[in-house]
């Protein structure tokens, strides 16, 4: 639909200036879109509760914030392309469980240590994304389907080792150096690979030839296939970043809380969702940015922090989640459907009135 | 297409019956209920001969059974409910709510107002996934997450107990009429009206039809946005009746109670058949789909297999279902190409 991109490749600044995105100039591509309102938003949301929610400016809120919203903002990151393609995973935060799970098991009851721990799991982790990615990419299977299969078995995966056991006593050093301060600022080292893996999904996704695949596929499966898009690969390989990253985030979380049981990291998925979305990621695929969704995730972030220094229950935070994410949806789809109604300059009425098709579009139609 | 393809059948209407049958998806799901029964019986005859186990045996899955039913006619519009469980609490909790204002409350008055109360959710589902037209998805989610949250909110630690039930309803939960539990013949109800609607009736085949392919059933000219709606409030208003039985069956009623549900209610329609593309499959498929789910469950454990491992195997249920699926749908239509071609 609009902007997809800043730059503008040489092949759609060409002459016929017909593409919708390129009837406006520079700056508004720049400012006016989803991305740009998602980042205000959350500038809006940080001062005003800079100004009146009291002990938000103290030394903790950040360093807190970091440390609980590290392990959605990870997953946030291959969600993303992944829904950019039309797919979706739901089993992302039972990855993350059975990650958890294992690299408990491994330390706590086998004495491994935990690097080689952390890289039996995010190799597990690998895996079972790699099975989501075969069942969707070459079994043909709805991705919602298998994933809200697999969300069930990798969960039932972690109970199964851990059963109703709670395992703690991670060894000392490494269980603290994810929460550890980074010198004397704010914030917990775990930002740091979590900054690191932002530039390489950024570059991954809006800068190499692969992402630009992945846009296709959002537009269409077939005609990306038709221009050369290896569709099945970039599916599988989707996947599986998505089940190692959920992975990692297992390990983390697992590190942090120097425990595991079996619900550890239960409903992430529909945070890191709904990060997505809010960070104007369409659901039915094709559109979407990185610095979006970071926006998105760190917004809800701000606002959990801030309601819960103000006093509020989490189920305060999760009905405003809920409510984001439906107003998030509804706007993304129904406002271009107004403005499309509304007179635009130099482009043909028939370029502008390209709306999703109606009914559930997420669940592509498999060749 | 030629008209060569389509003759009308030789056999007589009772071989066919019986060939649709033997052939249906159903039956096999009917075969490893019946094996899991067996099974389990043969290890522990309590399993169900046994006055406790036979009324389990029925009773179990009678709040899945209604929510399965629900979920099936969303699903073969090519939609999904996932807020059915924040739907079921919020119901379980008002029907406390109503007993403690007045432990003299008609039954029947409970239960038409779980109807009531899950048919406004539906609703308020449906309107925004018609007139916005956003995928049911994410719209159930975020009221997923709305609902569980304002009844929290509502609620807080505080918890409906026994005590908070008056008898004649507690009663209703174990109930039963020639050794069958009232609250599963209410389903059976259910699911045998329902069942019959999407099977004969002009708008259950519209539902079908608006699964397969909406836009073509748009530009067929069926009121596809009503028909959604409708499909919606129904689904709601069974969850609503769930959340009923719920409080009957177990007397207690929290901030939490249904939550996950949801995702048993989709397993179990996936399960029984129905393509989670819509435009097919059938109710029966979806409630038998719920005895084997919750049945499963139940003999885990006597199978000498730990209960924790009962999600993982409903997981892999889920998804070896959908693979089973998905080959006889390639195969049928490879058949159906070839059936053209040598027209």
């Amino acid at each position: 639909m609009s902007t997809l991109t800043k730059e503008p490749t040489p092949a759609a600044a060409a002459p016929a200036r017909t593409y919708p995105s390129y009837s406006r100039n520079l700056l508004a591509r720049l400012l006016v879109n989803r991305e740009a309102a998602v980042i205000l938003g959350l500038v809006a949301v940080y001062l005003y509760a800079l100004g009146n929610v009291p002990f938000f400016d103290g030394p903790l809120t950040m360093y807190n914030l970091s440390k609980e919203y590290a392990p959605i903002l990870l997953m946030a990151l291959p969600m993303t392309l992944i829904i950019i393609t039309g797919e979706i995973d739901l089993s992302v935060a039972s990855t993350l469980g059975a990650s958890a799970a294992i690299t408990g098991v491994l330390v706590v009851e086998h004495d491994l240590s935990v690097p080689v721990a952390a890289l039996v799991a995010i190799g597990v982790g690998a895996l079972l994304g790699a099975l989501n990615g075969f069942f969707v990419a070459y079994v043909g299977l709805p991705s919602l389907a298998v994933t809200i299969g697999s969300l069930a078995l990798y969960r039932g995966l972690a109970e199964g080792l851990i059963q109703d056991k709670r395992i703690a006593g991670f060894p000392e050093g490494w269980q603290d150096w994810p929460t550890e301060r980074i010198g004397d600022s704010q914030y917990p080292n775990i930002v740091i690979p979590i900054a690191v893996l932002i530039v390489l999904f950024a570059l991954l996704l809006h800068f190499t030839s692969f992402g630009r695949g992945v846009f296709e596929i959002g537009l269409s499966d077939e005609a990306a296939h038709f221009s050369g898009v290896n569709v099945a690969r970039t599916k599988l390989l989707l996947f599986t970043l998505s089940g190692a990253v959920a992975a990692l985030a297992g390990v983390y979380v697992a590190l942090k809380a120097n425990s595991v049981a079996n619900d550890t990291g239960n409903g992430f998925e529909l945070k890191v969702i709904a990060g997505v979305l809010l960070g104007g990621v369409s659901i039915f695929g094709g559109r979407g940015a990185l610095h979006g969704v970071v926006a998105g995730v760190l917004l809800i972030a701000v606002l959990n922090s801030a309601l819960q220094l103000d006093g509020q229950g989490s189920e305060v935070i999760q009905i405003i989640i809920g409510l984001l994410l439906v107003g998030s949806v509804i706007a993304s789809n129904f406002l271009p459907r107004i403005r499309a109604l509304l007179p635009r300059r130099a482009v043909a009425p028939s370029a502008t009135t390209k709306t999703p098709a109606t009914g559930d579009a997420t669940r592509k139609v498999s060749q | 297409m030629s008209t060569a393809t389509l003759h009308p059948s030789q056999e007589s209407a009772a071989t066919r019956v019986v060939q649709t049958l033997l052939r249906s998806r159903e039956l096999a799901i009917v075969i490893v209920l019946a094996l899991i029964l067996v099974v389990a019986t043969s290890r522990r005859s309590s399993f169900v001969f046994s006055a406790d186990g036979w009324r389990d045996t029925l009773l179990a899955p009678s709040i899945l059974l209604l929510l399965a039913v629900g979920q099936m006619v969303v699903v073969v519009t090519r939609n999904v409910d996932l807020s059915v469980g924040s739907t079921l609490g919020i119901t379980a909790y008002a029907t406390g709510k109503i007993f403690v204002a007045n432990p003299e409350t008609s039954v029947v008055v409970v239960f038409v107002a779980g109807l009531a109360i899950g048919a406004v959710v539906g609703a308020l589902n449906g309107l925004l996934v018609t007139v916005f037209k956003v995928p049911a998805l994410v719209i159930t989610l975020g009221t997923m997450y709305v609902l569980r949250g304002a009844l929290t909110h509502e609620v807080g630690s505080d918890r409906m107990t026994a005590g908070d039930y008056p008898a004649h309803f507690e009663k209703l939960g174990t109930q039963q009429v020639l050794t069958i539990p009232v609250l599963t013949i209410i389903a059976l109800v259910v699911v045998g009206l329902v069942g019959y609607y999407l099977h004969t009736a002009r708008g259950g085949r519209e539902l079908y039809a608006i699964g397969s392919d909406p836009d073509a059933a748009d530009l067929y000219g069926l009121p596809s946005g009503r028909r959604v709606f409708g499909a919606f409030v129904l689904c709601g208003a069974l969850a609503g009746l769930a959340g009923v039985f719920s409080a009957a069956r177990y007397a207690t009623a929290f901030s939490g109670t249904g939550s996950g549900i949801e995702l048993q209610a989709v397993a179990a329609v996936v399960i029984g058949g129905v393509a989670i593309f819509g435009g097919s499959g059938t109710v029966w498929g979806a409630a038998i789909g719920a005895f084997l789910l919750i049945t499963i469950n139940r003999a885990l454990p006597i199978l000498g297999i730990s209960e924790f491992w009962q999600g993982a195997v409903v997981g892999a249920l889920i998804i070896g279902s959908i693979v089973l699926d998905r080959v006889l749908s390639v195969r049928r239509t490879n058949k159906l190409v070839e059936a053209r071609d040598h027209a």
